[in-house]
């Protein structure tokens, strides 16, 4: 791919794109679909960052949700009990969870094989039972209450409207960062990684810390949707980031394609509104009551089998999807 | 505290452990013949428990059968998850089978909750009587089912991959798939095998545990990240790691509530989890690992 | 076609097919059928004219935590609708009740609430069903100026007061106080406490902890479980090494069984004492024998059968049942009981003052001797609950069945 090609061509599509968002923020005024729109937005966010993760470093994180939690319970305590900035709360939670992703990334992504995805496993369980437990902090599971709002340029974003007008532009920071870096030293590195790492390394890449950056990158991603989350909400509670949510990112990522940093946006609205329609569903038709759990395992299982690349395929599926295995 | 609760605590520990055992040698099971971590594992269980409550409860069939039954149809559930998601990404990168086990892991608990309800379910104990007390500590005679049947199962299933033809072929399958291929092993049907076993396996786990643990829909979940602790604190695909791995995680927590808190009981088992990936990735009992295989 | 316009073009396209899903998923506000659709069709009265008066509801009718206990007070708002539209509708005016779902879950509570403020226009909300979800919702409706009736009993939703937030679950303050007065009067000085780590439990134990210093009771223990556990021994090891002179274990099943048949196995005699959780027939069931003489505070509805003629409840708690049995084939339960209490306020409020949601909430606030299935409720600006510690009664097990405890 030349760099020239490049160059005009992701602008474009960005540029569609964030035209694209102004339009549906600006025609959109019943705040219900404004209400999906920012969740699909803040679950863009984080799949778009573990994205990163499964598609380049060919890794998988169980406990996304765990660093969306950290992030949100961050905004929440400081907010509520320090006074802090909402700002400041939020990029001091990123900070602290991109230390954790470290701590946990450093000496797993070391290894060969999928200990990230055990190491993050259990982390994300811990982070949750802390969430439960630790009450003199997060007040247990009723959850903390009354977050104050975010403000821009004086302006609280109370409204669906104005909120949405705050996420769906990082929506877009986060693909354009996602995109250079693909195209940076780094993402050529971690391609490289993912066609043969052997190689990839004895051409001079730090395979380990290439892995360990995008790693924390994507953990600090879902910290700054977790933190979002708690100022739309203003209430957080432990049970929203359990396994359970873990596992639909992950699902959100494969959905839509990982090789593509469009694809997890992708998945990301597809879920999130499938959610909402087979819940309406299995609403008025009761036969179909739990049934919508069922079909998200299905559809992941589909997916794998018939799928792997996503809906939107990249150059081609990343490593860890490709359908062939080096013989 | 004075040291009166000890033994109690003891015997806790090592019936918890020896449940966290059962489900720790499904994992190894699948993972030894697949290199797959079957997330499924626990659903196994969870369907064992539920199959078990339905004979018998629902069917009204004799307590014995209701609870030998449920294996073999768990076993079933094991060899269709393989033949239908397993087997037609043979040639699937390792992750894309795991995560694939997740999917079918999600739509197993969904669909029991569709057939059961929410609702938990009761069992009575496979042989009634009174607790009995044994230096201090007083033990439910279906813990002592408990863990007879893990102590059963680990060592009928070494017995198995050891000393016969089939078993050794299954490990054949897991330390060398083409060379397994090229001595005439058929390494797919090894592999259905495996998560039959496993399914088997699971539903022992599950019908022995329905009469302490009252199963319900969502009961898995708990179970198999339990069980996976075990599993990889043993040192993954060594059935003696997992009975280890097992008692240690039951141990650990029953010490744990007992002594420091009951509150962070299970995030000592997922700590001590992190730290041995950190540490010591092979496990306890340093099995020699495949992993750079695929 | 290039690959990075095909890339663009597939998500513009998943994009649009999104929000084409979005558009199609809640139900046109002109859509009458939707909820009727699973009820026998009903006589059209020819006295009901004009637009129907919709009134939101959100109950947790699927999801993972536990049992659903929106169920009963889905079926009791079917119910509810049914008996309003065939004596008469409100002034004249046919009732719709819109249900969501929130699976339980305070993402999807805060969608279904928006959908009911924006999309459907209701008058106001009954529901949810959980603490969590109703406190993801609360702001919401502050902010929309519009009246919700939660159906969750945590202490956090009506205290501090806020203007537009109500609840009829009775508070674990008031079961609290209940079990306190119940265990001075037979002289009980020290409690073991073993709670469910769920927000029921934990909400519990918070309140003993509070109440019992109050009434000169003394906590010698207190654990947690998971509410997955399968093995409360070492919890009760421990406590049983403080010497308490009773067990009091807050929580929902099946945690409750499970320390109830471990006390049995412990050989532990001391009495035990549990919440209003385990009033249902599901922990008989679990615990067996171990249920034997477990006493607990619990609403009238379990016991209302003997209940003394005086009780103002009776016959309210009689017909509820009635009816519930009636139409369903199975018992009412508690929960639906808050479903009844949330909708009989605001159906009383509306036919007091219409359809109108500020002049609605004053109307609820105002709310004096409404005889419900969870108490008598009293409400005021400085009380958004408005029950006391008499919607309670003790209650205990024996033979497998319910019977009023002896004070």
């Amino acid at each position: 791919m030349k760099p020239e090609r490049t160059a005009w061509r992701r602008p474009a599509g960005l540029t569609a794109f964030a035209a694209g968002v102004a339009l549906v923020g600006l025609l959109v005024r019943n705040p219900y679909y404004l209400n999906v729109a920012i969740f699909v937005g803040i679950h863009a966010l984080v799949a778009v960052g573990l994205g990163l993760l499964v598609g380049w470093a060919g890794q998988i994180s169980l406990g996304h949700a765990g660093f969306y939690g950290l992030g949100a319970y961050a905004s929440a305590i400081l907010t509520t009990r320090f006074g802090l900035n909402p700002w400041l709360a939020l990029l001091l939670g990123a900070a602290a969870t991109g230390l954790v992703a470290f701590l946990v990334g450093k000496p797993t992504l070391r290894l060969h094989g999928h200990y990230l995805a055990m190491a993050t496993l259990g982390l994300g369980l811990i982070i949750q039972i802390v969430f439960n437990q630790a009450d003199r902090w997060t007040e247990g599971p009723s959850g903390i209450t009354a977050i104050p709002y975010l403000y821009l340029a004086g302006l609280p974003l109370n409204t669906d409207s104005r909120f949405y007008f705050l996420v769906w532009p990082l929506v877009l920071v986060a693909l354009i960062l996602a995109g250079n870096l693909t195209d940076s030293r780094m993402g050529r590195a971690l391609r490289a990684l993912g066609q043969d790492e052997g190689a990839a390394a004895a051409a001079g890449v730090d395979v380990a810390r290439a892995k360990l950056g995008v790693f924390i990158l994507s953990a600090v991603f879902a910290s700054i949707a977790g933190s979002l989350y708690a100022h739309y909400l203003t209430y957080v509670s432990p049970s929203p980031f359990g396994f359970t949510f873990s596992i639909q990112l992950v699902v959100m990522v494969i959905v839509g394609g990982a090789a593509s940093v469009w694809g997890p946006l992708a998945g990301a609205a597809l879920l999130t509104v499938l959610h909402q329609v087979l819940a309406n569903a299995a609403h008025q038709w009761a036969f179909l009551d739990g049934l919508e759990v069922v079909a998200y395992g299905v559809i992941l299982v589909l997916f794998l089998i018939f799928r792997p690349q996503g809906l939107v395929a990249g150059r081609r599926a990343p490593r860890a999807l490709r359908l062939t295995r080096p013989a | 505290m004075d040291g009166s609760g000890l033994p109690q605590f003891i015997a806790t520990g090592i019936t918890q452990g020896a449940i966290y055992a059962l489900v720790a040698v499904g994992f190894n099971l699948v993972y030894s013949a697949t290199g797959i971590i079957n997330f499924a594992q626990g659903e196994f269980v969870m369907l064992g428990g539920m199959f078990a409550v339905t004979c018998y409860s629902m069917l009204h069939l004799p307590l014995a059968l209701a609870v030998v039954l449920p294996i073999a149809a768990v076993m079933l559930v094991g060899a269709g998850v393989h033949y239908f998601t397993i087997r037609p990404l043979r040639r699937a990168h390792l992750l894309t089978l795991i995560m694939v086990t997740v999917g079918v892991s999600v739509a197993l608990r969904g669909l029991a909750k569709v057939v059961w309800g929410a609702d938990a379910y009761p069992l009575p104990p496979f042989s009634a009587g009174e607790s009995l007390s044994l230096a201090g500590a007083n033990i439910n005679p279906q813990s002592l089912w408990v863990m007879a049947c893990a102590a059963a199962t680990g060592a009928a299933l070494t017995l198995f991959l050891r000393c016969t033809l089939q078993g050794r072929a299954m490990v054949a399958c897991a330390l060398n798939r083409r060379a397994a291929q090229l001595v005439g092993i058929r390494v797919e049907r090894m592999h259905m095998w495996a998560f039959a076993l496993a399914g088997g396996v699971g539903a022992i786990a599950g019908s022995v545990l329905a009469p302490i643990a009252l199963p319900s829909y969502d009961v898995g979940l708990a179970l198999a990240l339990k069980g996976f602790c075990a599993a990889v604190l043993g040192g993954i695909g060594s059935n003696a790691g997992a009975l280890l791995g097992g008692v240690l995680v039951g141990l650990l927590e029953s010490l744990g509530a007992g002594y420091v808190s009951s509150g962070y009981k299970d995030a000592f088992a997922f700590f001590v989890l992190l730290l041995v990936l950190l540490l010591r990735p092979s496990g306890l009992l340093n099995v020699p690992t495949r992993r750079e295989e695929r | 076609m290039d690959l990075q316009v095909r890339r663009v073009v597939t998500v513009v396209v998943c994009l649009l097919a999104t929000l084409l899903l979005v558009a199609g998923c809640p139900k046109a506000p002109e859509d009458e059928s939707s909820l009727g659709a699973g009820m026998p069709t009903r006589p059209t009265k020819p006295a009901l004219t004009g637009e129907p008066i919709k009134v939101g509801a959100i109950f947790s009718v699927t999801g993972t935590a536990g049992a659903p206990l929106g169920t009963p007070e889905k079926e009791t708002a079917l119910m509810v609708e049914e008996m309003v539209n065939d004596s008469g509708g409100i002034n004249g005016r046919p009732l719709k009740i819109i249900i969501e779902d929130d699976q339980s879950d305070n993402t999807q509570a805060a969608t279904a609430a928006k959908k009911l403020i924006e999309a459907d226009q209701v008058v106001a909300v009954v529901g949810p069903t959980l603490s969590g979800t109703t406190l993801a919702i609360v702001d919401t409706f502050e902010k929309a100026q519009v009246p919700l009736i939660s159906c969750a009993a945590s202490i956090k939703i009506t205290q501090p007061v806020k203007k537009w937030v109500f609840s009829t679950a009775q508070p674990d303050v008031l079961a609290v106080a209940r079990l306190m007065e119940y265990l001075k009067a037979k002289q009980i000085k020290s409690i073991a406490v073993l709670y469910d780590s769920n927000p029921f439990g934990k909400s519990g134990a918070e309140v003993l902890d509070k109440q019992a210093p109050e009434n000169g009771i003394k906590i010698v223990a207190k654990e947690t479980f998971e509410s997955k556990d399968t093995d409360m021994t070492t919890q009760l090891t421990k406590a049983k090494a403080a010497n308490p002179e009773a067990v009091i274990c807050w929580g929902t099943n099946p945690g409750p069984a499970i320390v109830a048949k471990n006390m049995k196995q412990l050989k532990m005699s001391i009495p035990l004492f549990m919440s209003h959780g385990v009033a249902n027939r599901k922990f008989i069931e679990l615990a067996g024998d171990a249920a034997e003489g477990v006493v607990f505070p619990a609403g009238k509805l379990l016991v209302a059968e003997t209940l003394p003629e005086t009780d103002k409840q009776r016959q309210v708690l009689l017909d509820y049942s009635k009816a519930f049995q009636g139409k369903y084939g199975k018992s009412a339960d508690t929960f639906g009981g808050h479903g009844w209490d949330a909708l009989q306020l605001v159906i009383q409020a509306l036919k007091q003052v219409g359809p109108d949601r500020a002049k609605l909430r004053d109307a609820i606030e105002s709310t004096k001797d409404f005889v419900g299935i969870s108490g008598v409720f009293n409400l005021s600006p400085t009380d958004h609950n408005g029950l006391t510690k008499d919607a309670f009664v003790m209650v205990t097990i024996k033979g497998g069945n319910w019977t009023l405890a002896e004070q």
